[in-house]
């Protein structure tokens, strides 16, 4: 039986590497929404970790409505992307600077 | 599950906005450019009744009702913020028109996707449940992100919205990720019985206190306070003034229930620790808020540095974890978002085809253009900066009297003093108006409408100045 800190521990890595990679990263937009999702699904391992040892349905039932709404978040963002890519000609983050100041 | 536990009759105004906005979206794809306006007018009259369905059932129940099985909750408070949700983006919607027929973007989507955000508003606000506050969230979320990329072909929109949607998907993982902490310590995600099993268990166990800052720091992201506010100055700027003047209004409402119901009512047991966060995300947001402001040459950006400030007066008035508290960061609020709406009207008020007066310089002159405007912009101004006898006065008032209140002198000393330094980016814009000859002499043509919401927005704004006990009590009452 794999104990309860163990997922927990997964989760905090997945976490971690998702932020580690929204913050690094300084070159694809496409890897910035990689990591999004990412952060996500770091919490549906919480969220499922939980509902299991607590035995409780709710944590699972959040994860579905989570997935739902990761699924338009990305269908948004990649609308986004194309329009951000047909303006700028570019995706490279470090080249997103008009708006400063 | 009986139908008893549902209460449906509690969310009619949620369901007709619902119902009408699917409407509105079907309509408008039968509509031809030329008739665009039915789909305006569909939109205000969805407002309007949305309005009428939330004063009937303010009026007629107003005491608490949980219905949906635990994840909605009826009360004094929700009535009131969503009633000042609703009638500010009906502003918002006047002052749209003229703006997006100028650029060729009067499209129907800006309406659907405003009235789906209204909609994700009015669930945030009454929420029972971390689930419907998750979903209220990202529905006003998503409809902002589609909203600030809606002029498709302006390359600072464009960047604006993928800087928003990263910086608001970070925030969103972030409260979730310290809901999952704190459902895992309470075995619940229903926000009263959080509370009662955060009181049981006190405020030593390190787990909750993760999951509470994982959960203040996206509440910071999504208000926009310091250190978490790199989004707010790049999003106003870059967007459609019209999508500026809805985020910088409405949604900081919702986003003070937000605090409200996760906070103040879910975690009241953990005050203690929540307390001292908020005095640092305060005290940031007041000094870095107001200095940089000072620097500013866009207006746009200069209104966004000045919301950051505000959102620091708000976080004092809550931090003050009393009923005087909240209520003051209620009244700041609510006056905030008319003043904010108001400030990006004017904007939009000189803005024509082909010209944004975005620039502290377009405003060169305006008493020479239009007294009246000058006068409503200067209102406006002194507002913001808490001049009397307009109403920011009384609302900075309200949240520093809260916080000396709870023997924190030295805060309400350090709020004084930024917001001194505050008055002079306001003040400039005074006299740029006042004292400076117009370097563009175009006279300003809007339509009545839009004039006569931009003459009672500010007006009201003087009037709530000079008689503010109604709203005051008002806000008062729904904490008692």
């Amino acid at each position: 039986m794999i104990p309860l800190s163990s997922y927990l521990i997964l989760g905090a890595i997945m976490f971690a590497i998702s932020m580690a990679g929204i913050f690094i990263n300084r070159k694809n937009v496409i890897i910035l929404l990689m990591c999004v999702e990412l952060m996500l699904l770091a919490v549906n391992i919480n969220f499922i970790a939980f509902s299991h040892f607590l035995g409780d349905l709710a944590g699972q039932v959040f994860v579905f409505f989570i997935l739902t709404v990761a699924a338009a978040e990305a269908a948004i963002g990649l609308a986004i992307l194309v329009v951000l890519s047909r303006n700028h000609q570019t995706i490279n983050v470090s080249e997103l600077k008009n708006l400063e100041g | 599950m009986t139908l008893e536990l549902l209460n449906y009759a509690v969310a009619w105004p949620e369901i007709f906005l619902l119902t009408m906005a699917c409407v509105v979206l079907v309509a408008d794809v039968y509509l031809d450019d030329e008739n665009r306006n039915a789909t305006y007018l569909l939109s205000q009259l969805t407002l309007l009744v949305t309005l009428v369905l939330i004063a009937v059932k303010a009026t007629s129940a107003s005491e608490t009702v949980i219905a949906f099985n635990g994840t909605f909750v009826s009360d004094a408070l929700g009535d009131v913020l969503k009633f000042f949700i609703v009638l500010i983006i009906a502003i918002v919607f006047v002052y749209s028109r003229d703006y997006l027929k100028d650029r060729n973007i009067f499209k129907g989507e800006f309406y659907v996707l405003g009235l789906f955000g209204v909609l994700g508003m009015m669930v945030m606000v009454s929420a029972n449940h971390f689930l419907s506050l998750y979903l209220g969230l990202e529905l006003l979320s998503l409809s902002l992100y589609a909203m600030v990329a809606f002029d498709r072909d302006n390359p600072n929109a464009s960047e604006a919205a993928m800087k928003y949607f990263v910086l608001g998907a970070i925030a969103s993982g972030m409260l979730l990720y310290g809901m999952s902490m704190i459902y895992g310590m309470t075995g619940s995600l229903n926000i009263a019985e959080v509370a009662t099993a955060i009181n049981q268990m006190g405020d030593t166990n390190i787990v909750l206190i993760f999951g509470l800052v994982f959960m203040v720091i996206g509440l910071a992201f999504k208000l926009g306070a310091v250190p978490f506010h790199m989004w707010i100055p790049d999003v106003y700027h870059g967007a459609p003034t019209t999508v500026t003047s809805y985020i910088a209004s409405a949604p900081k409402i919702a986003g003070f229930a937000m605090v409200m119901r996760l906070l103040a009512e879910g975690m009241g047991g953990l005050q203690a620790d929540w307390q001292g966060m908020l005095v640092i995300l305060a005290v940031l947001s007041m000094a870095i808020g107001n200095v940089i402001a000072i620097a500013q040459t866009n207006l746009k950006r200069m209104l966004a540095y000045s919301t950051i400030s505000h959102v620091g007066f708000i976080l004092l008035g809550i931090l003050a974890a009393n009923n005087d508290g909240y209520s003051a960061a209620m009244f700041y609020t609510l006056t905030y978002a008319l003043m904010s709406v108001g400030g990006f009207g004017m904007i939009i008020l000189l803005a024509r085809a082909g010209l944004e007066a975005e620039n502290l310089d377009d405003f060169k002159g305006l008493n020479q253009r239009s007294p009246w405007y000058a006068f409503m912009m200067l209102i406006l101004m002194f507002s913001m900066a808490g001049v009397p006898p307009t109403v920011g006065f009384w609302a900075k008032l309200a949240v520093l009297k809260a916080v000396i209140d709870i023997d924190m002198l030295w805060l309400a000393l350090v709020a004084v003093f930024f917001s001194i330094i505050g008055v002079y980016y306001y003040l400039r814009v005074v006299k740029l108006m006042y004292f400076d000859d117009p370097v563009d002499e175009t006279p300003i043509e809007k339509s009545r409408d839009m004039q006569i919401a931009l003459s009672a927005n500010g007006l009201a704004i003087l009037v709530l100045g000079l008689y503010p006990a109604a709203l005051m009590s008002l806000c008062v009452s729904v904490f008692s």
